[in-house]
Formats: structure tokens, C-alpha cells, sequence
């Protein structure tokens, strides 16, 4: 599914991702731990394609594709999806046209045919249910006045539109209380099968009770500097990531 | 008959001799002009005395006349395009219209309306207009040709009229029309009107309208400025609001190579309402300014204005918004917003607010914003699979969907919304 070698990225000319090795392999989900700074959103916003993020080196191949030499509205086509740390308000953007521009623009791309109207509302609804959002959540503005919990649920709504074949979800878990967090996790597992991965950037362990990870990789100064299985998650929230990253220098 | 006054000799040549031009073609046509004499000729001096507007006049600081001076305008003849063609471009509606070719009605493009009571043939001169205040007027009133006074009695529902001007021209011979215009809602009536001016070729159109509505009564005006891209547009619109009266007007520009609409809004009556909501849509080297003057002469009377501008290539785009509060409007209730989109590092905005408040119990604000698109949002959207172009399309029309969305006459709205479509598709690369 995703394959990146060596990546080396730069932001305002700081180098920030340092030499990232990682292969989630089709089916899989893998979480990305670690410490603030390490740079975890970074990897996020190079594999979408975000600007201002440069990449120095390496290589992120998507599905045996070049993954850096795309657009990110290409990358979006291909089935990558970023669930935002921050997700973005837009005034005056309806949520429901907005989604169904979103899909029909990506179905457009892959060359299949466009939803209508009656189609998408029917989908928008029942996948708004599914994640207990209220219907008018669809009817108001992308994210404005929403709260902090309401934004990720409308990330976990979109990813469910979208039906990604690599969701990379960016501290979805931070601010939500344990309900929306059950609920974000719940719209993740429910993307699970063998065609489908996910990359979970999290920075506590508490997201990996709900959604249970094939891999974990540590990250620190721009390194992946330990890998492992679930259970690591279980020995960083015990120990702290001091003992993990001073073990690995 | 007395000789008129030359142009005071302040202004620069370029402008002294085309005031002299238009004065010259008033001689030739005097006495033969339909219509009140006396008030044209009242205009005719106040023209002559005043000459064209200069920069030296504030009201004009940011808007030049000097492209429009330097062209020598013509009497128009027979219309040189196809008015069947740009008449198939207005909204799909039942409502009757009123359509004028190079400031002439023409019967036999028109449908006249059962409600409302219609007069053409000559200028509809009223009395809210001041051309010794306002060159363009005083120059429209001395050589306007014809206009409709438009009349709805009182109580009645005037349902939806459109009109419509279409300015017809050629690059060697631009022509120049100076309709005269009126509106008259007798207490308690209403009226939506759809203004709609469009064309083809070279020519200026210098319009005036006055608008007086009576007690109770509702004016919803909406405007589509789509002149010809080699057009000159100049429009004075004046509305008087009795009391519990409403003026409900959105303008929309995007045509046009030089454009000014000047609005005098005068709130006359206890609780009367004004809202003048505009968007300039502009490109190319285009000029567009939106000069707006807001009375508040009585007391509880509420005015709202939310202008917005988005502004591509090397276009200039010009606000300048005045809100008078005289002493005797206690609880006046003034709220002006204008907004720039800059699509480009060439466009240019220019914007002055102005508050000029003599009452001391008044709620009052303005503010300005100008900005580009957003980078996060634009990331946002083109993350989620929208390409770059839609992403940008979406939000501009985000942007001017504060502006639009608010109006509530469906074909209007459905109009203006088209006509936002199809400038934004001529932008695309």
C-alpha cells in the first residue's frame, strides 16, 4: 500500500524529517508514537502533498506509484486521506455540497460516474447516523462553529464518504472525549478490510485501546527509532518516551 | 434664450473640452428635447457651470474621467447588434419588461406590465435627483432622451418588473445615452425590480434613477451591471424611504471597462430600512467604483451594507461608503462592511468608509477587509480530491455567498448567481 524510503523533508529550510523508513502493507493498520517536535504532522502534510513542506530525499511510493510527483488532489483520486489535526472552517461552503463535490470530483477523476443529488443525500445520511451526527451537521458551513469534537467526527464523516484506501489520521484523538473517541474509532475500524490501511498518528496510547494496531513505530528527531507490535504502545505509556528515545540514541 | 456659462476654467483641458462637447450638442438639440424644459434646462446650467467631475473633487478622488473625456460620444442612430441575441441571455421569467436599446424604448421588445402603471417616451424627471450636486446628473438631465416612470398605486403589489438597457455601439463610433428613469411606490405597495444592463461594443451609458417609496412600502431593486467589456457605465440612483419603508438593493458589476454606481439613499421616515449590498467582480485592466451616500434623516431607521469585491489581473475596484446621521436620527442603527478578494498581486482596491453622525444615541460600524485566497482552506479542499480550479471557484463563491445569499427573490438571486458563473468561467486560464 505505502512505501516510503529514506524520506527526508524541510520546512522554512529546518530539516525536519531526518531519513523515514516505514512500509504498511495492504490490510494493515500501523500507529506513528512519539514525542511533540518529533515530527509526526509533518510526515502527514509531506504524504498529502501540503506546500511549504519540502522533500529533500527518499522516495513514497503509493500503490507502486509516485506519491510525491502528485497533486494533492491526485493523491486524494488515488485514495489517500488525511484526517486533519486542525481541521479547516469554511464560511460559506455547505458540508453536504462540499463532500459531494469532494467525491464526485474524485469519482470524476478515477473515471466513474458522478452521484447525484438523491444518491449522495441518501449515502451523506446513513453514514451520518452511523457516526451519531445530527443531519444538520450536513446542512451548515464546513466547520464553522463547530466544536473541537464535532470537527473530528466531521473528518471520521468525510473518510466514511470517501472510503480511502489509506486513511492517515493526525491526532484525530486529541480533544475528543471518550464517546467521540469510541465514535472516531469506530468509523475507522469500520474502513478496515484487506484492500484498506491506516497510518494513526497518535500521541497516547488511549486511540490504540479502540483501534488495535498491527505495528507501532516510535518517532523521534525525524526517525522511525523503534518498531514493534501493540504492545509497544503499552510499554511507552508506562515508561514515557524519554527511556525509549535515551535507549535508542 | 440666455447662452449657458463655459465650464469653470479649474479643470484640465481634456475635461474642459469635453464638457464643451456635450454642451455644444445640448445647443443643437434645445427645443427639440421631450419632456420638462425648465428642469432640463435647470440641469443644462448646472452642467455648464460645473463641467465633468475632476479628481480635485472628493467624490471622485479614486475614479478617474479622463478615458471617458478623451472619447468623443455620438448621437446613437439605429442599433448596430443583435438586441434578440442579448435579450435571450436575461432570466427565464413571466415578468413583464421594460427594455431600452441605447437609452430608447423599444415597444416592440417589451411587455408591459397590468399592476404597475408605465410612462415612456420622454425623461421621467422626479425630484430627488440634485444635478448641482452631481455633474452626471446634471449632464443626464440636460440631454436625456427617454426613461420610464414607473408607478405603483398604493397597497398594491407590483410583483416583479424587469428593466432592461442594452447599450449597442462601435469602436469608431461609441455613442453616448442618459436615461431618465423613476420609480414611484405609493404607501403600503411593492415592487421587485430587476435592473439588467448589458451590451455590445463601445458606448457610455449614463443613467439616472429615482426612487420614492412611500410609507410601508418595499422596493427590492436587484442589479446586473454586464456592459460591454469597451462600455463606459455611469449610474445615480436616488431612493427616498418613508417611513416603515424599505430600499432592498443588491448591485452586481462585472461588466464594462470603466463603471461608477453612485447611490444616494435617504431615510426620511421613522423606521425606514436601506440595505445597498453590492459585489464588483472585476478583471483585466477593468474600473469599477461603488460610491454609496446613506441619509439617516429620522429617527429608528436601520441601514445594513455588505460590499464585496473580488478582483483578478490588473483590475482596480473602488468602495467608498458614506453613512450621514442627522441629529434628529436617535436609534439609528448603520452597519457598512466591505470586502476584498485580491486574485492577483497587480489588482487594487481602494476604500473609504465614512461616518458623519450629529445624533448621540446611534449604533454605527464599519469595517474593511482585504485579503487573497487561503492557503489552508485551499489545501483543505484540494486534499478532499477537488481540483485547484474548482477548490479556487468554491471559494470565491463562498466568499460573495454572505452577499448573495440573502436575497430572497428566487429568479433574481438565480440571475445574479448565473451571471457570478459566467464571469468566473471567462477568469479560468
Amino acid at each position: 500500500m505505502l512505501k516510503i524510503e529514506g524520506l527526508t523533508a524541510s520546512v522554512d529550510g529546518k530539516a525536519i524529517l531526518k531519513g523515514i523508513d516505514l512500509v504498511v502493507p495492504d490490510g494493515e493498520v500501523h500507529a506513528i508514537m512519539g514525542p511533540n517536535g518529533s515530527g509526526k504532522s509533518t510526515l502527514s502534510y509531506v504524504l498529502a502533498g501540503r506546500d511549504g513542506y519540502e522533500v529533500t530525499g527518499g522516495s513514497a511510493a503509493f500503490d507502486g506509484a509516485d506519491l510525491l510527483a502528485m497533486e494533492p488532489e491526485a493523491r486524494a483520486a488515488a485514495g489517500l486521506f488525511l484526517a486533519f489535526q486542525y481541521p479547516v472552517e469554511l464560511p460559506g461552503v455547505n458540508n453536504a455540497n462540499f463532500l459531494r463535490t469532494a467525491l464526485n470530483a474524485q469519482r470524476r477523476a478515477r473515471g466513474e460516474a458522478e452521484l447525484d443529488a438523491v444518491q449522495f443525500l441518501k449515502l451523506s445520511r446513513a453514514e451520518a447516523k452511523r457516526l451519531s451526527m445530527p443531519d444538520d451537521m450536513l446542512k451548515r458551513n464546513v466547520n464553522v462553529g463547530f466544536s473541537g469534537g464535532e470537527k473530528k467526527r466531521n473528518e471520521v464523516l468525510q473518510m466514511a464518504i470517501l472510503r480511502p484506501k489509506l486513511a492517515i489520521l493526525d491526532e484525530t484523538d486529541s480533544g475528543l472525549d471518550i464517546d467521540a473517541l469510541k465514535i472516531v474509532a469506530d468509523g475507522v475500524n469500520a474502513l478496515r478490510g484487506p484492500a484498506t490501511s491506516a497510518l494513526v498518528i497518535t500521541h497516547y496510547q488511549r486511540l490504540l485501546d479502540y483501534i488495535v494496531p498491527d505495528r507501532v513505530h516510535v518517532l523521534a528527531g525525524g526517525r522511525i527509532i523503534r518498531s514493534g507490535g501493540p504492545e509497544l504502545a503499552l510499554e511507552l505509556e508506562a515508561s514515557g518516551y524519554a527511556s525509549v528515545v535515551a535507549e535508542a540514541a | 434664450m440666455t447662452a449657458l456659462p463655459r465650464p469653470r476654467a479649474l479643470q484640465p483641458a481634456w475635461s474642459q473640452d469635453a464638457a464643451a462637447a456635450f454642451v455644444a450638442r445640448y445647443e443643437g438639440l434645445r427645443g427639440r428635447l421631450p419632456g420638462d424644459a425648465a428642469a432640463r434646462e435647470a440641469g443644462a446650467a448646472a452642467f455648464a457651470a460645473r463641467g465633468l467631475p475632476g479628481v480635485r473633487d472628493e467624490a471622485w478622488h479614486f475614479t478617474s474621467l479622463r478615458a471617458l473625456a478623451e472619447t468623443r460620444f455620438a448621437e446613437p442612430l439605429t442599433p448596430v447588434a443583435d438586441c434578440a441575441a442579448m435579450l435571450a441571455r436575461l432570466p427565464q421569467t413571466d415578468a413583464p419588461r421594460l427594455v431600452f436599446v441605447d437609452g430608447r424604448f423599444r415597444d416592440d421588445l417589451s411587455v408591459v406590465p397590468q399592476s404597475v402603471s408605465v410612462r415612456v417616451g420622454g425623461p421621467a424627471y422626479a425630484t430627488l435627483a440634485n444635478p448641482d450636486r452631481e455633474a452626471m446628473v446634471a449632464l443626464n438631465t440636460m440631454l436625456a432622451g427617454d426613461g420610464a416612470a414607473i408607478d405603483v398605486a398604493a397597497g398594491v403589489d407590483g410583483g416583479t418588473l424587469l428593466l432592461v438597457s442594452l447599450g449597442t455601439g462601435t469602436a469608431d463610433r461609441p455613442v453616448a445615452f442618459h436615461p431618465r428613469h423613476s420609480v414611484h411606490l405609493a404607501d403600503g405597495a411593492s415592487l421587485t425590480l430587476l435592473d439588467v444592463v448589458m451590451g455590445e461594443g463601445a458606448y457610455w451609458h449614463n443613467a439616472v434613477l429615482e426612487l420614492a417609496i412611500g410609507e410601508g412600502a418595499t422596493l427590492v431593486h436587484l442589479r446586473l451591471q454586464d456592459e460591454s467589456h469597451a462600455a463606459f457605465h455611469v449610474s445615480t440612483v436616488y431612493a427616498d424611504v418613508a417611513a416603515r419603508g424599505t430600499y432592498d438593493s443588491f448591485a452586481l458589476t462585472l461588466g464594462g471597462k470603466w463603471a461608477r454606481m453612485e447611490v444616494h439613499a435617504s431615510l426620511s421616515g421613522p423606521k425606514a430600512v436601506a440595505h445597498l449590498n453590492a459585489a464588483q467582480l472585476l478583471g483585466g485592466s477593468q474600473h469599477a467604483d461603488f460610491t454609496t451616500v446613506i441619509t439617516h434623516a429620522a429617527p429608528h431607521c436601520a441601514s445594513r451594507q455588505t460590499v464585496k469585491n473580488v478582483l483578478t489581473g490588473r483590475s482596480r475596484g473602488v468602495f467608498q461608503g458614506k453613512i450621514e446621521v442627522a441629529r434628529d436620527a436617535q436609534k439609528t442603527d448603520g452597519y457598512q462592511m466591505n470586502q476584498a478578494l485580491l486574485l492577483s498581486p497587480d489588482a487594487e482596491i481602494d476604500s473609504k468608509p465614512e461616518l458623519e453622525i450629529f445624533a448621540d444615541d446611534v449604533k454605527c460600524s464599519h469595517g474593511a477587509t482585504v485579503g487573497e485566497l487561503d492557503g489552508e482552506q485551499l489545501f483543505y479542499l484540494r486534499s478532499r480530491g477537488v481540483p485547484q480550479a474548482e477548490a479556487r471557484s468554491m471559494l470565491v463563491r463562498a466568499f460573495l455567498a454572505e452577499a448573495l445569499d440573502p436575497i430572497a427573490h428566487d429568479a433574481g438571486r438565480a440571475m445574479l448567481e448565473a451571471a457570478v458563473s459566467a464571469w468566473w468561467e471567462r477568469q479560468a486560464p
